[in-house]
Formats: structure tokens, sequence, C-alpha cells
């Protein structure tokens, strides 16, 4: 695939792969994504702004120059902004690939880290050399005002140019919590969910605290995703329900809102309203229970984003997926085109399911799972 | 039906408002009524000892130092003004520019001066609010009311001599309220255009040095009519959710 690198968020020229449940593949125009909805689908986005997460400053300790790059929180809440986890890179900017950045100095408790107006301690390491747990200085006012004009977006050298906030944040954005951009939603804008409304399609979001999608470290980027903050309105709960007990779709707009719909989700598929943190990895050992189609950028095979998409189909038709992609010039990464996958019928727990026969359903379709158990390893962190 | 209720009762409480230009005028008084009001208020006003000074004055309210006339202050403006407040439920648009001081016919109008009386004026508040809409339309979606209350004059529909520079500009803003509120209509927020009056504040006093101040409204009179505007749209809402309640099995 081709690397995007304009911060152009709808492209006239973007392109949609379309994956049908039994395995067939289209192209179109991402322009015309509203064909692949249907009257009564359920749209799910993120709407979560995204922080400007990139803080270069100084390790006080050494006096070497870092970049540090938040990458999540245990909590949403607006004053609870003094601690997160971040990962801490050496010398230099997004302009050098991260597998070409030099490594921070060592790390240890105590440390002191000035990052423009802000100051921050680092207080432990998480297991590897260059996460830490940090902890800011000052009133969560202090803290807002000094990432709002220190912080730059996370980004990484396919895209040139210096991104601004508004590059990053959807057209729905609301609550500043993502650390990378729920990149997904950018291919909806406002007359896109004007045209949804009238078609019939209902439209409801989550709020998710999408992660770092790449440290350039392979034992880092096995970890990933990190742990992830959501919240789901008591609305979008009940839209959900609603969907369900008339077996309509539940479409999530990008990654993060399966994640966090996954995470949610009870045996029979209805979700917790609320405050949540998603610890698991979705891959092919998954069986969803909220979502029946995903719309995402493209992936590249070895990444989380790509193994979330083996629960939705097979390891035959995603490559072959790749395949179409890759002989059809899509581009790839957060400005990329879009796919848009229907969860395969053999693995479509509500088929022909009545909203009182499904918790049987899934029993079936759990003893299946026990039974095709592999060495993959859910929930690997 | 208790978000209804208690917004019925209490439809300040807990409301997440961000007011501009808060630090003088109407935009002081309004920041002074909401808080008495129980609402949460973020303010962003240009000079750091003035946004110090009202936040100190003010307790719980947040300042934020920012232009808005300003393109590339408005993101980090809506960063700290959603931050801080964990969401946005009403925006008021009150930072104001008058253009030329003292004030001129248009054919003697520096374009500089219009220039920034349309940059303060209209695209500010423009840019504010489409910064801002996510965090507006998230409100509406958890059952919250969102409403943005753009500060007019009544100088943006009659044509006053040498009030040219502030006059298109504020006609430009009270046109960008209905179309806003037509367009969002079915996303459920509410647009306000409202024209203060006359008052007995700082930017009234530059544009009309020798007006005789007891004749003018004070901003505290107008900022507890704007506020009770802000009320009204909230109780309707209210009403309606608990119409619409009615009947329906919980």
């Amino acid at each position: 695939m081709i690397a995007a690198n304009l911060p152009v968020q709808r492209s006239a020229a973007a392109k949609l792969l379309a994956v049908d449940q039994s395995g067939n593949i289209r192209h179109l125009q991402r322009a015309r994504l509203i064909e692949t909805l249907q009257p009564g689908d359920l749209i799910i986005a993120n709407d979560a702004a995204t922080l400007p997460a990139s803080l270069q400053g100084w390790h006080l300790p050494t006096g070497q120059a870092i970049e540090v790059r938040l990458a999540g929180r245990s909590s949403l809440a607006a004053d609870d902004i003094h601690q997160f986890s971040a990962i801490v890179f050496g010398a230099g900017d997004f302009h050098l690939r991260t597998e070409d950045r030099p490594s921070p100095p060592e790390l240890a408790a105590g440390d002191r880290l000035s990052l423009g107006p802000l100051l921050a301690t680092v207080q432990t390491t998480l297991n590897h050399p260059r996460l830490v747990q940090l902890c800011f200085d000052g009133s969560p006012d202090e803290i807002w005002n000094g990432l709002a004009h220190h912080g730059r977006p996370i980004q990484y050298s396919h895209v040139p140019t210096p991104l601004a906030l508004w590059d990053v944040w959807t057209s729905f954005a609301a609550a500043p919590v993502a650390f990378e951009p729920p990149s997904a939603g950018f291919a909806l804008d406002w007359r896109i969910l004007a045209s949804i409304r009238q078609k019939g399609i209902q439209f409801a979001t989550i709020t998710h605290a999408a992660g770092i999608s790449s440290t350039g470290d392979s034992e880092l980027d096995a970890r990933l995703p990190l742990d992830e903050a959501y919240f789901v309105p008591q609305t979008t709960a009940h839209a959900i329900s609603d969907a369900q007990a008339h077996n309509r779709r539940i479409v999530a707009i990008g990654t993060t809102v399966v994640r966090a719909l996954e995470d949610a989700a009870r045996s029979d598929g209805s979700v917790h309203v609320g405050n949540g943190l998603a610890t698991q990895r979705i891959d092919r050992t998954t069986w969803l229970r909220a979502v029946d189609a995903i719309l995402s950028g493209t992936h590249e095979p070895g990444t989380s984003h790509y193994d979330l998409l083996l629960a939705f189909i097979d390891g035959t038709t995603l490559r072959r997926v790749d395949q179409q992609l890759n002989t059809q010039n899509y581009r790839t990464h957060e400005f990329g085109d879009s796919i848009f996958i229907e969860r395969a019928a053999e693995k479509y727990l509500r088929q022909n399911a009545t909203s009182t026969d499904r918790p049987a359903q899934f029993e079936q379709y759990r003893d299946r799972l026990s039974e095709n158990a592999c060495d993959c390893g859910v929930n690997a962190e | 039906m208790s978000i209804p209720d208690s917004i019925a009762h209490h439809p300040f409480s807990g409301l997440r408002v961000a007011v501009t230009g808060g630090t003088s005028g109407l935009g002081l008084a309004l920041v002074h009524e909401l808080v008495g009001r129980g609402a949460q208020v973020a303010f962003v006003a240009r000079k750091r000892e003035g946004v110090d000074l009202v936040a100190r004055e003010c307790k719980g309210s947040h300042g934020i130092v920012g232009d808005v006339s300003k393109k590339d202050e408005i993101y980090p403006i809506a960063l700290q003004i959603v931050g801080a407040l964990g969401g946005l439920d009403v925006l008021i648009n009150n930072a104001s520019d008058l253009g030329p001081v003292p004030m001129q016919l248009l054919a003697d109008t520096e374009c500089e001066d219009f220039e920034r009386a349309l940059a303060t004026n209209a695209l500010g508040p423009f840019r504010l609010t489409k910064a801002l809409l996510g965090a507006l339309a998230a409100s509406t979606r958890e059952g919250r009311t969102a409403v943005v209350l753009n500060v007019s004059s009544d100088a943006a529909v009659n044509p006053y001599s040498h009030w040219g520079a502030y006059s298109a500009s504020k006609a430009a803003l009270h046109h960008l309220s209905q179309i806003w509120n037509e367009e969002l209509k079915e996303a459920g927020i509410h647009f306000l255009s409202l024209d203060p009056g006359d008052m007995d504040t700082p930017l009234h006093a530059l544009a009309a040095p020798d007006a005789d101040t007891s004749l003018l409204k004070r901003p505290e009179t107008a900022a507890v009519e704007f506020a009770d505007a802000i009320g009204q749209v909230l109780s309707r809402r209210a009403e309606a959710q608990a119409t619409d309640s009615e009947g329906v099995v919980p």
C-alpha cells in the first residue's frame, strides 16, 4: 500500500474496499460510503478529540533532549490529568522514523522532566525502559494550558509537515482524551451524518482514549494496544439494546469502538453504561458480542489493528483483502483509504436470533471457542 | 425522569458554559452571574493579568488566556475549554472588537481595522463554534441541552453612521447564528443571537466616550437577561423530554 502523506481527512479520491458477510469484495469511492449502510443500522463512532500528546523537552538529571508521547491514563475525568503512562524517545521528532529514533537516557523513578511550561516526575517504569508512568506538577488548568500551548499531535514520518490539532480532530470531536486520532471517523462529516439520518440510520457515540499505534520498538509494539479508558453513554447503550432486539446491524467506526464495546459487552451483547478500561486484545480468537461490522482504515499485517480484523473475517479472506489493497493502490495510515467489513456469516452470533434465545446461542459459541482454543493467547496483556 | 426534573428545578446546576471576552463588561458580568447560578464556567480573555484576577474572584471558574481573532489560538482555546469542563453545554461568543477607534466613516476605515473586527466578531466565533460543535453535539446525545449564544447588537440590523466595521461584522455574526440554527436543528443545538442593548461597558465608552452613562444599562442587568434566556431554552428542552418520556416504560 501507499503511505498517505497529506493531512487531508476527506480526500475526494479516497477509496473504500467493502467486504460483505460472505467474503465478497467490492471497491467504491469512499464518498459513497452510505451505499454500504442499510436503513436501521446503528453506527457508533468514537467522539474523542485528540490531545496534543507529543511533548518535546529535557531529561533534567542528564540534560539530554527527549520527546515524551503521552500514551494512556486510567480515567477520562477532566480533573484527573496529572498521571499518564508515556513512551519516551531520545532527541529528535517525527521527521525520523520511530524505528530509527535514538533511545532516551536511562529513566528512573524520581527523574524530573522539563516539557516546555510543564514539569513532570517519572513515577515508575512500566516493565520497559522507555515506558513510564509520569506525574505532572500543577493544577489541572495549568496542565491543560501547558498541553494546549506546548503539545503537538503525535505524528509519524510518513506525513512530512507538522500536524495541527484541526488536522487530527474529527468533525464530531468532543472530549480531548485520545492520544492518537480515532481516524476512521475522518470519513464522516456533518453532511454525511445528515445523509445517514435521512436514510433511517441511527448515529451514536462512545468516548474512547485511543492510544498510540506504533512505538518503533518491537517489544513495546507487541504490547499494543495499551489499556484504554472509555465511556459508554446511557443513550448509546439503549440504542445498542434496541438495535439488537430488532436484529439491526451495529456498525463500529474504527477499531477503538470495537475495543470499547466488546469490553463493555455482556454475554448477550448488551453493553454496560458508563466508564470502563479496555484491557483486552481483539484478534482471531475473539468472538464479537456487540459489533456486526466495522469501518476502518487500511492496516498492515502484524499490527494489532490488523489482528482485530480477524475477529470479523477469516485469515484467507483478509489475505484476499490485502492483495486487493495492494494491487488497487490503496493508501494506508490515518489519512488513507478505508475498508468496510461485515462480520462473516459463520461468526454471526445473532443470526436469526431473538433477544430471548441469544444467551443460549452464545453458550453454544462459547463451547465452540473452547474447542477451537489455540495458542494465540486472548488477553495477551 | 431525573435529568429533566433536575434541569427544571436547577437549570444551571452543573451546566458547562464557556464565555469569551470574560474579563470585562458583559462577559465579566456573565461569568459572575453564571457561576452564581451554579454553572461550571470557563472564560477566555487575551490578557493573563485579567484572567488570573477574575479566576481568583470567581472561585471554581476556569480562566483561559487566548485571542479568538487568531486562527492558531482557536484549537488551544477549545482544547482547554472542553478539557477543563469535561464537555460543553453552552458557548457564549461575547468577545467583540469595535474596529477603528475613534469610530470612523466607512470611507475612512482602514482595511486592517475592518479585518480585525471581522476576525473577532464573525470569523472567530465561527471558528470556535466549529471547533466545539462536537462537544455541543455530544451534550445533546447525552440528554443535555446545547446552546450557543452569540452576542449581537442593534447595529447588526440598523445602519448607524460611523459604526460600519462593527455593524457589518455583527450583521455577519447575526446571520451566521440564524444559519447555524437552521442547519443544526436536527442535532439539537440551539443558537441564540441576542442584543444586550446599550450598556455601560469599557467597549461602549470607547465607541461613545461622551455618552451619559446614567442612561446606559448595567452589564449585570444584561447578564441576568441573557442567563434567563438560556434558562428558558433549558427549561423548554426539559419539558419536552418530560413529555416524551410520559408513557414510556422505564
